[in-house]
């Protein structure tokens, strides 16, 4: 048994455990933290597979940032308590375990008809004759600099759509008052009121 | 060893460029000089961005090639939908600059969306790959949700910024999935294929016939996904709800332009790409058409709030450019271009009335609040009674002449029976206009108003010029059709 | 053995080994920085530290370490159990994973077998590095939340923006260097900054100049040289994301009684404290490897493989030490201080950096070209540094005076 067949089957047990154990978790941050095992599994699945940038990016922005400030949220508005199970949509559990059965089938079919193409289109050997030349950065860089220039460059459009949305959400009508906003300290002036 | 750096030309994005470098600029200007009274030089330069958008678009007209490793078609189509968008924005920003000086509510951010979300439109008619298609439909709907929030004062605006963002992320969930299907169901995503890879129908092609199922999969996906964008039944929930909300100007431009820039992503994928397998293809569009014309139509019946009603005409509607989009052919997609413009430009003239007549805050928009108002204010009584009309549908109107090419088109391609259905909810649709029209006509004024809001400069021009357009359009159609017709010769590009 | 060694795999048993040698080193590494924080600090406030435990006492913190390991493992009633455990844990082992990817020796061959001296030589390197410090996070913001009690839930709030907000500008400050090395593997970062720096020709052709350009013989080609900005924003960025004064407010002893470790004790409080000297170690390490040539220096005939080890570990001594300096000189900063330094000014100057940084390194922009960057540059540094920024001043000196005004003000 060589070594990435075993740490294949403990990433395999860890990732499908924690987002088993994340569905019946009560506690919000607990959710959270399974999540978070389970973004972490996804890394060495990742690497496993020799994409070792996706595999740190996963690490970096999921684990590292979305994560960290999904529980920063859930810690400021105390949220970690259990939501009143009161729904307002009737039947709507049997129709989600419906729907969830045909996500799976769909699923299936996919990854059916994946392994096909992945024998005839040579994912994986096309993936380790990148990785050997000219290396997993550096093929994704070319890429995404050449080919994908255009989304590559539309994406920061977008990021920036997004931060200046959340700018104007986010901004207070009126209430700016001239001092706080001369000198950009409201944040603690709102503790120190607290 | 060095990278190889494609070939880097522009014109196919040229007029998106001039967008988000003058959105940028615009809100750089707006932060250096800070709140001043009169904001004037943010909507001027607005306009200045938008107009530059139009020049590169028109240049770009005649051309037809791919662009950027074949991310990007330039050809007539994406040209024709550039500049109707670019018209749609600079009606936009004029009726903005209006509603936002009486609400006192002026910040740079809001032509800066503006721009941004005209931008991710226009990429949209260009985009020749599924993934610029999704990253333009995120690009403009991130700028919308954030517009329909605009009003932070309104719990209403908040709740259907909500409501729009909520089952808007929903449904570009569908359309990502949509998008895997497709690189699983034949490895690639771009719309034409080209030197710098395969397309999909080449694809498909070459693997053969087998994965004709996935692929089906992965259509009916893309269509959920758009279909949300142009307000298609059934995924047509957050239309009132978002339309009631949304500040009156921003609903006029969601109208027009998501629409336009929904179907001309639809157009290209579906009557381009997919032509080959439009017998596939074609039972879902049929089914999703007549239930939106039906629905759109009867439900608006009902509606006692203005906005409301013309939402679900505008959900109608929809259904109405689908019969064109279903027939595939040339008149079909010059029919639906012809359609969405006039379309476009009919409806922002309608909320630029609805704007005025609101009045501070966004409040009086419900039927009682129209009542008697030809004996109030006449001329707007009168051209929101043109705009009607034609939404209706009467001749002399464009809305006529539209509805008329688009169920030729059908027929054409021997779906009369469509057109059938088509002309039964257009006389349903009837119904409705007119009850509008017999409140402003025919019903006595129920109270005086306490403050009456006058129509600005901008919005009266507004006004004035869709009304013209929609009189004009009307009677001497031929050069506009003429130059749909002439988008549509190298449509299909490669 | 040897049959085991064939079934196993020579590169297997050289991993383990590397893994192995490589923890009890910096478990070490550990008590002597412990040691030598307290000596110096000590000697700083006039005092003479610790002294009675070996030479020097130099076997205190082997004596704490035992004391703390016996002590009685205690729970707070209103702690969240599993995740009160797992807190210190999580702190201890990104940190000791973060070592992997720093080169701290030369090749060498033992038994035909050439061995690094490091553990792992990533191809995505730097980057390993940064996902292991966005991983610290969660030992701190759950230590805080499961402790089940206020101070540590503040304290867990503020370091949870504090190390994101930072970890933005220690990325960016790294970028640069991956731009200039073409690599993103810390042996080919420090392989690029091996021997010194010769070809200088800016100066050819003028009498004296010439001549003093030569001294650029004998300097190091260390990116330092040409990436202090990077090393500045680096730095800041690197000594926040180590939770140490100035940028302690996790712990912030003042206000939130130790803040997120507050209701820590024994062994487990050890591991947050051993989790903390690692990183000061981890980030030192990265400085020297990234900016100062790594092990690279002098080395003699005498014991070859010896100098790198040497060169290398002196050089991270240096940074440790002024780690344990700052501590000693600067006081703590105020909360909005700490947010207003990490986005408006490192984020838009690392940004600032990677740009001139890439114009810079452009192929076919001619020398006039890089020497207007950089002299604009140079005059844009020293109009701040001259006009002097009144809130970065602020941030670093003492705040009595304007802490009353701001106290009467919330009072009114």
């Amino acid at each position: 048994m060589s070594i990435d067949v075993a740490v294949f089957g403990v990433m395999f047990v860890v990732v499908l455990g924690s987002s088993i154990a994340m569905l019946f978790a009560r506690n919000a941050v607990h959710v959270a933290l399974f999540l978070v095992v389970t973004q972490i599994g996804l890394a060495v699945a990742f690497l496993l597979e020799g994409a070792y940038f996706i595999a740190a990016i996963q690490i970096i922005v999921y684990a590292g940032a979305i994560m960290v400030l999904f529980l920063f949220v859930i810690m400021l508005l105390g949220v970690d308590r259990r939501e009143a199970l009161n729904e307002p949509l009737r039947g709507q559990r049997p129709l989600a375990v419906g729907l969830a059965a045909l996500l799976a089938a769909e699923v299936l079919y996919v990854a059916y008809k994946g392994s096909d193409l992945i024998t005839t289109g040579g994912g994986s050997q096309a993936l380790q004759d990148l990785n050997a030349d000219p290396g997993n950065v550096k093929a994704l860089a070319r890429v995404v600099f050449s080919r994908y220039l255009l989304p590559f460059e539309v994406t920061s459009i977008l990021l920036v759509v997004a931060v200046v949305g959340v700018m104007v959400l986010a901004r207070q009508m009126s209430a700016i008052s001239p001092v706080s906003a001369r000198s950009g300290s409201s944040v603690a002036d709102k503790e120190e009121a607290a | 060893m060095p990278l190889d750096i494609p070939a880097v030309r522009l014109t196919g994005i040229a007029p998106e460029i001039a967008l988000c470098a003058t959105a940028l600029l615009l809100l750089v200007i707006d932060a250096v000089l800070g709140e001043r009274r009169n904001r004037w030089y943010l909507p001027a330069l607005a306009s200045i961005g938008l107009g530059l958008s139009i020049y590169f678009a028109t240049e770009a007209w005649g051309t037809t090639r791919l662009e950027l490793s074949g991310m990007v078609a330039v050809d007539g189509f994406a040209s024709f939908v550039k500049i109707t968008l670019a018209v749609f924005g600079l009606l936009t920003v004029w009726l903005g600059r209006d509603f936002l000086v009486r609400e006192r509510a002026e910040e740079g951010e809001f032509y800066g969306l503006v721009l941004f979300a005209v931008a991710g439109m226009m990429l949209m008619a260009g985009a020749a790959d599924l993934i610029v298609v999704f990253l333009a439909l995120e690009t403009f709907s991130l700028a919308l949700y954030v517009l329909v929030g605009f009003r932070r004062r309104s719990l209403l605006s908040q709740e259907s910024s909500m409501k729009y963002f909520l089952l808007g992320s929903f449904s570009t969930a569908f359309f990502l999935l949509g998008i895997a299907f497709v690189y699983g169901a034949v490895g690639s995503t771009n719309l034409y294929g080209g030197e710098d890879g395969p397309g999909i129908v080449s694809s498909f092609m070459a693997t053969g016939a087998s994965d004709v199922g996935l692929l089906i999969l992965a259509m009916g996906l893309l269509i959920v996904g758009l279909g949300f964008k142009v307000a298609a039944v059934p995924f047509h929930m957050w239309t009132p709800d978002a339309y009631q909300g949304a500040p009156s100007p921003v609903t006029g431009f969601m109208a027009a332009g998501s629409k336009i820039a929904g179907f001309a992503a639809l157009l290209r994928l579906l009557d381009v790409t997919l032509y080959p397998l439009r017998e596939d293809w074609r039972p879902l569009v049929i089914g999703v058409a007549v239930l939106t014309m039906v629905v759109g139509s009867v439900l608006a019946v009902v509606q006692e709030d203005v906005k409301r009603l013309l939402a679900y005409s505008s959900i109608a509607h929809a259904g109405f450019v689908f019969t064109g989009l279903i027939a595939a052919n040339d008149r079909g997609v010059s029919g639906s271009l012809f359609y969405l413009a006039t379309y476009g430009i009919t409806v922002l003239g309608a909320f630029a009335v609805v704007a005025v007549l609101s009045g501070r805050d966004d409040e009086k928009v419900t039927l009682r609040d129209y009542r008697g108002l030809f004996y109030d204010r006449p001329l707007l009584a009168g051209a929101l009674t043109l705009f009607l009309l034609s939404l209706a549908g009467v001749p002399v109107t464009s809305g006529f002449v539209a509805k008329l090419v688009v169920f030729g088109a059908a027929i054409q391609e021997g779906y009369w029976w469509l057109a059938v259905v088509g002309m039964v909810t257009s006389a349903i649709a009837a119904f409705f206009y007119l009850k509008v029209l017999v409140v402003m006509y025919m019903q006595e004024k129920e109270t005086e108003d306490a403050e009456r809001v006058r129509s600005g400069p901008l919005s009266t021009g507004v006004i004035g010029l869709a009304a013209l357009a929609t009189i004009v359009l009307g009677l001497y159609w031929g050069p506009l059709i003429d130059v749909a017709e002439r988008a549509t010769l190298f449509f299909a590009g490669g | 053995m040897s049959g085991l060694i064939d079934a196993i795999g020579p590169a297997v048993i050289i991993a383990l080994v590397k893994v192995l040698v490589t923890f009890v080193m910096l478990l070490g590494i550990t008590l002597l920085v412990v040691w030598a924080e307290r000596k110096i600090i000590a000697d700083m406030q006039s005092r003479v530290g610790p002294n009675r435990w070996g030479p020097f006492g130099l076997l205190q913190t082997l004596a704490d370490g035992i004391k703390l390991f016996f002590k009685e493992d205690f729970r707070p009633r209103t702690a969240d159990r599993w995740t009160y455990a797992i807190a210190p844990i999580a702190t201890m082992v990104p940190a000791f994973l973060a070592f992997a990817v720093v080169p701290f020796g030369n090749e060498v061959t033992i038994a035909g077998h050439p061995i690094n001296f490091i553990v792992s030589d990533l191809n995505i390197g730097i980057l390993y590095f940064l996902a292991m410090g966005s991983l610290g996070v969660y030992g701190i913001v759950l230590a805080g939340w499961a402790s089940g009690s206020k101070y540590p839930l503040l304290g867990a709030i503020r370091s949870s923006a504090q190390l994101i907000s930072y970890e933005i500008a220690l990325g960016l400050s790294l970028v640069p260097i991956a731009l200039v090395a073409h690599s993103l593997s810390t042996l080919d970062i420090v392989g690029a900054q091996a021997g010194t720096i010769r070809n200088v020709t800016f100066f050819d052709g003028i009498p004296v100049l010439e001549q003093v350009a030569n001294i650029f013989r004998y300097v190091p080609n260390w990116y330092i040289w040409s990436q202090w900005p990077a090393f500045a924003i680096f730095l800041v960025a690197g000594i926040a994301e180590t939770n140490r004064p100035p940028f302690d407010l996790p712990e912030a002893e003042t206000e939130l009684v130790q803040g997120f470790s507050t209701e820590y004790g024994g062994i487990r409080f050890a591991m947050f404290y051993l989790g903390e000297y690692i990183h000061v170690v981890v980030i030192s390490a990265m400085a020297v490897t990234l900016f100062f040539g790594g092990w690279s220096g002098p080395g003699f005939d005498f014991l070859p493989w010896l100098w790198p080890l040497f060169w290398f570990f002196f050089k991270t001594a240096l940074f440790v030490y002024l780690f344990v300096w700052l501590r000693a000189t600067l006081p703590r900063l105020r909360y909005d201080r700490l947010m207003w330094l990490g986005w408006k000014r490192l984020i838009p100057a690392a940004l600032l950096w990677i740009m001139v940084t890439a114009v810079v390194n452009t192929e076919g922009v001619s020398r006039n070209v890089r020497l207007g960057v950089f002299a604009a540059l140079f005059l844009l540094v020293l109009a701040v540094v001259l006009r002097g920024d009144p809130r970065l001043k602020e941030a670093v000196t003492p705040q009595r005076r304007r802490t009353q005004g701001r106290l009467s003000r919330g009072a009114a």
